[in-house]
C-alpha cells in the first residue's frame, strides 16, 4: 500500500514537472489554485468558461428537457405560443388599429418581429432570474457563476429555432418567399443574447440581494416590448424622436432579424452602430459588476 | 513544497450582521438602512452592526496523500472553511493554495433535478461536480452498478424511494477522480448499510493516494480514517494532530452542564434548513423544572421544541446520549412509536412542536451524559444535528444499590427483576 502511495506522488510530480520550466527548482512549483479574499475588478476569467464548455451545454441540455417533461405536444408550444401570440395582435392592430405594415401582410410582420423578441424576452427573464433559479447549486458547488447566466441566454435559442419553423409555415401560406439576407440572421441572434446577457449581467445579482428584481422583470419586458418596433414598423416614429428611439439596443436588433426573414426595410448603418455603442458599455460595466458581487452570492442568496 | 496539497494561511471570514439584515432585505429597507448608517457617520455615532467570524485566523497544512478529518461542534466553522476551500465563498482575509486538481462534494445529490431519469441525472450532476462527458461515458456502467438502481435508471428520480435516490446520487460522486477531495458530513443521510458503503468507498480513494479532507462526526470513521485531524472551535484552530490524540481531546473538552439551549434569538442562523428550524431544548426532572441534575431514581424529560416551516416533508426529531468519552448510549427519535411503512415519518403542518421524550428511572448510571439533538427527513437531509448541545448529571442518590455507593460499572443501571428461589 505505502508502495501504492508512493507510486502516485511520483506519478502527479512527474506531470507537474513536465509542466515547469526546466531551470526551476522544485520549491518554486506555483500553486494549481490560490483562494484570497477579492479578485482584480478587471480579471473576468473568461477562460474558466470556456474550459468548462461541457456545462454550458448541460445546463441548456436540462433547461430544455425540464421544459417540455410532462406536456402532451412539448416542443410545439415553442411554435404555438408566438404564433397565437402574433395572431392577437394582427386581430388587434393589423384589423382594428389598421397600423400599416409595408408590402407584408401584418401577421408575417409581426411574427417576424415577434420571433426575436420572444427569444430576447425569454432569454433576459431567464438570465436574470438564473442566480436565484440555482441557488442550490450556488451554495454546494463551485463553477464559473457567469455560466448560469449564459445559459440562461442560450436555452431560449432552441425555442428560436423550432419557432423558425412557424414563420416557414406562415412564409408559404401567405407566399412570402425567403432571401440571401438569411445568412445575416445569427449575427443578430448573437447581438439579441449579448444585449439579454448585458443587461441580465446587472440584474441577476440585484435579484440576488434584491427579490424585488424579480417582481420589476415583468414589467420591464412589457414596457421595453412597447419601445421595440414589433407590431409598429419604425417609420411610424416621428423623425425627430427617431434617434432617441435607436438608443433602445432592440430596435436594431428587430429591425434586422425582421429583414434577414422576410425581407423589407433594411436597418440603416447608423442604428446598427448605435446598438453596438449602447450595448457594449452595459456589457463590459456589467462584466465588472457580476464579478464585484459574484463573491458574495452564496453567502446572501 | 512538492509534497503539500493544501497550504491554508490565516483564512478568515466575517459576516456583518444587523438587526433588521434578515428580515427586510428589499431595495427600499436597504436604501433606508443605508441612509441611517450615512447619518450615524456624519454624526459619529456607533453603528450597530455587529461583526460575527465563523472562521477566524486558521492556518495548516495538509501533506499530498494524506486523509484529514475536521472535528469541531456546530458553529465550529467546520462548513465555511470547507466552502472557502471550495470557492463556493471568499475568505475576509488570509489566503489558500491548492496543488493539484480539488473537488468537493458537500451534499448528496448535487445538481440533480427531480424531473429527469436516473441516466440524465448522471450526466448532469457529472457535469456540474467537474467530470467530462468523456470520463462519464467511460465511467457510466460503473456508476449505474454503484446505484444499484438497476433498471429504473430511465425513471424520473422524483418516482424514486429515498434510498435510491441517495444511492445514485452518491454513485455520481463516489467517481469523481480529483487530486484534491472535500466531503462534508455527507455521511449523515442514508441507512447503516449505505453509510459502511460510503466509508468503504472514502477508504478506497484514500488508498489510491489521494488527498482527502473530510468533516464528520463519526468519530470512529475518522480515527480509522484519517491520518491527521484538524480540531476546529468557535471558529479557530484548536489543535491537530493524529486523530486518537484530537480526538481525545475534543471528547474531554466536555463544556459545563447546560440543562437547556435557546436559539430564539438566532433568527435564520439557528440550525435548520429550509423545512424545518430549531428552537429550543431542554431538559426536565420530574417535577418539571428545567435542571441539570437528575434523580436517578427518577425518570426525566428531553424536549426539542423547533419550527416546521415546510409541510411537504417527511420529519423525524430526535436525538443521542452520549458519555463523556464519546460512546453513544442510545439513540431515539419520535417516529419511534409510529410503525409506518415509510420509516414512519411523518408530515407536519407548519408551526411550532415539541417533541418530548421521557426517559425512565433506574436507567442510567451515574455521571455525566451529552445530548446530541437532530432532525432529519430520514435517507433524504438532514435538517439538524446540534452536537452535544445538553447535559446533565445523574446523581447518585439511591435507587439500586441502595445507600451504599457501589461503583458499579456500565453505562446502565437499571432496577430488574429478580427472583430468588431455593433450589431444594
Amino acid at each position: 500500500m505505502r508502495e501504492l502511495v508512493e507510486e502516485s506522488r511520483f506519478r502527479v510530480s512527474e506531470t507537474e514537472r513536465s509542466q515547469m520550466d526546466d531551470q526551476t527548482p522544485r520549491w518554486f512549483e506555483p500553486p494549481t489554485l490560490v483562494i484570497e479574499p477579492r479578485r482584480s475588478l478587471f480579471d473576468l476569467d473568461l477562460g474558466s468558461i470556456w474550459r468548462r464548455r461541457e456545462l454550458l451545454y448541460f445546463l441548456v441540455w436540462r433547461d430544455v428537457k425540464v421544459r417540455y417533461k410532462q406536456t402532451a405536444i412539448g416542443a410545439a408550444w415553442a411554435i404555438l405560443n408566438p404564433l397565437l401570440t402574433a395572431l392577437i395582435f394582427a386581430v388587434v392592430f393589423g384589423k382594428l388599429a389598421r397600423i400599416p405594415s409595408g408590402a407584408l401582410p401584418y401577421i408575417v410582420f409581426a411574427f417576424a418581429g415577434f420571433l426575436p423578441w420572444t427569444y430576447f424576452s425569454q432569454a433576459l427573464t431567464r438570465c436574470s432570474a438564473s442566480l436565484v433559479g440555482n441557488a442550490h447549486l450556488i451554495t454546494k458547488v463551485y463553477f464559473p457563476r457567469l455560466m448560469i447566466l449564459v445559459a440562461g441566454v442560450t436555452t431560449p435559442a432552441v425555442d428560436f429555432a423550432l419557432s423558425l419553423l412557424g414563420l416557414l409555415g406562415l412564409m408559404v401560406w401567405y407566399g412570402v418567399s425567403p432571401t440571401w439576407n438569411l445568412l445575416a440572421l445569427p449575427a443578430f441572434l448573437l447581438l439579441a443574447a449579448l444585449i439579454a446577457l448585458a443587461v441580465g449581467l446587472w440584474l441577476a445579482p440585484l435579484n440576488v440581494r434584491y427579490r424585488d428584481v424579480g417582481h420589476a422583470i415583468p414589467f420591464l419586458v412589457q414596457a421595453w416590448m412597447y419601445c421595440s418596433p414589433i407590431l409598429y414598423p419604425v417609420a411610424l416614429v416621428p423623425e425627430r424622436w427617431r434617434l432617441l428611439y435607436s438608443l433602445n439596443p432592440m430596435v436594431g436588433v428587430i429591425e434586422g432579424t425582421r429583414w434577414c426573414l422576410v425581407g423589407g426595410e433594411r436597418p440603416d448603418l447608423p442604428t446598427l452602430l448605435i446598438t453596438i455603442l449602447v450595448t457594449l458599455p452595459i456589457l463590459l460595466g456589467g462584466l465588472v459588476f457580476f464579478r464585484r458581487m459574484e463573491s458574495a452570492f452564496a453567502d446572501v442568496i | 513544497m512538492g509534497d503539500i496539497a493544501i497550504r491554508a494561511e490565516n483564512l478568515s471570514k466575517a459576516y456583518r450582521i444587523t438587526a433588521t439584515h434578515y428580515r427586510h432585505d428589499t431595495l427600499r429597507g436597504h436604501l433606508a438602512e443605508g441612509l441611517k448608517s450615512m447619518l450615524q457617520v456624519l454624526s459619529r455615532s456607533h453603528s450597530q452592526k455587529e461583526t460575527f467570524w465563523p472562521l477566524r485566523d486558521v492556518s495548516f497544512e495538509v501533506k499530498r496523500g494524506d486523509t484529514v478529518g475536521i472535528v469541531g461542534r456546530n458553529g465550529a466553522g467546520k462548513s465555511t472553511l470547507l466552502k472557502i476551500l471550495s470557492r463556493i465563498t471568499d475568505p475576509t482575509s488570509g489566503r489558500a493554495e491548492i496543488y493539484g486538481r480539488i473537488g468537493s462534494l458537500l451534499e448528496v445529490g448535487t445538481g440533480f433535478d427531480h424531473d429527469l431519469t436516473g441516466l440524465e441525472n448522471i450526466y448532469l450532476s457529472g457535469a456540474i461536480l467537474g467530470m467530462r462527458k468523456t470520463e462519464i461515458d467511460r465511467k457510466l456502467d460503473e456508476i449505474v452498478a454503484f446505484s444499484e438502481v438497476g433498471k429504473f435508471i430511465d425513471t424520473p428520480v422524483k418516482r424514486y424511494s429515498s434510498g435510491m435516490y441517495v444511492r445514485l446520487a452518491f454513485a455520481v460522486a463516489a467517481h469523481l477522480e480529483p487530486e484534491i477531495l472535500i466531503v462534508d458530513e455527507v455521511l449523515a443521510v442514508g441507512d447503516a448499510a449505505f453509510q459502511r458503503k460510503c466509508l468503504g468507498k472514502m477508504g478506497d480513494v484514500a488508498q489510491e493516494g489521494r488527498t482527502v479532507l473530510f468533516v464528520s462526526h463519526n468519530m470512529p470513521a475518522i480515527a480509522r480514517l484519517c491520518r491527521w485531524a484538524i480540531w476546529l472551535d468557535g471558529g479557530r484552530l484548536k489543535d491537530t494532530g493524529t486523530p486518537d490524540e484530537v480526538v481525545a481531546q475534543y471528547f474531554a473538552s466536555g463544556r459545563e452542564p447546560e440543562g437547556e439551549v435557546n436559539y430564539r434569538a438566532h433568527g435564520q442562523r439557528a440550525p435548520g434548513s429550509e423545512a424545518v428550524r430549531l428552537v429550543a431544548a431542554r431538559v426536565r426532572a420530574a417535577n418539571g423544572a428545567v435542571t441539570t441534575s437528575i434523580d436517578a431514581r427518577n425518570p426525566f424529560t428531553v424536549e426539542i421544541e423547533y419550527e416546521v416551516l415546510r409541510s411537504d416533508v417527511g420529519l423525524r426529531v430526535g436525538f443521542s446520549l452520549v458519555t463523556p468519552d464519546g460512546i453513544v448510549v442510545f439513540s431515539t427519535n419520535d417516529a419511534d412509536g409510529t410503525r409506518d411503512a415509510d420509516h414512519g415519518e411523518a408530515r407536519r403542518a407548519p408551526g411550532l412542536y415539541i417533541s418530548t421524550c421521557t426517559i425512565p428511572g433506574h436507567f442510567l448510571n451515574y455521571g455525566q451524559y451529552f445530548v446530541t439533538i437532530g432532525a432529519d427527513t430520514p435517507l433524504i437531509q438532514s435538517h439538524f444535528l446540534v452536537d452535544r448541545v445538553l447535559a446533565f448529571v445523574v446523581e447518585q442518590t439511591g435507587g439500586v444499590g441502595g445507600h451504599i455507593s457501589d461503583g458499579r460499572q456500565g453505562l446502565l443501571r437499571p432496577e430488574l427483576p429478580w427472583i430468588i428461589d431455593r433450589a431444594e
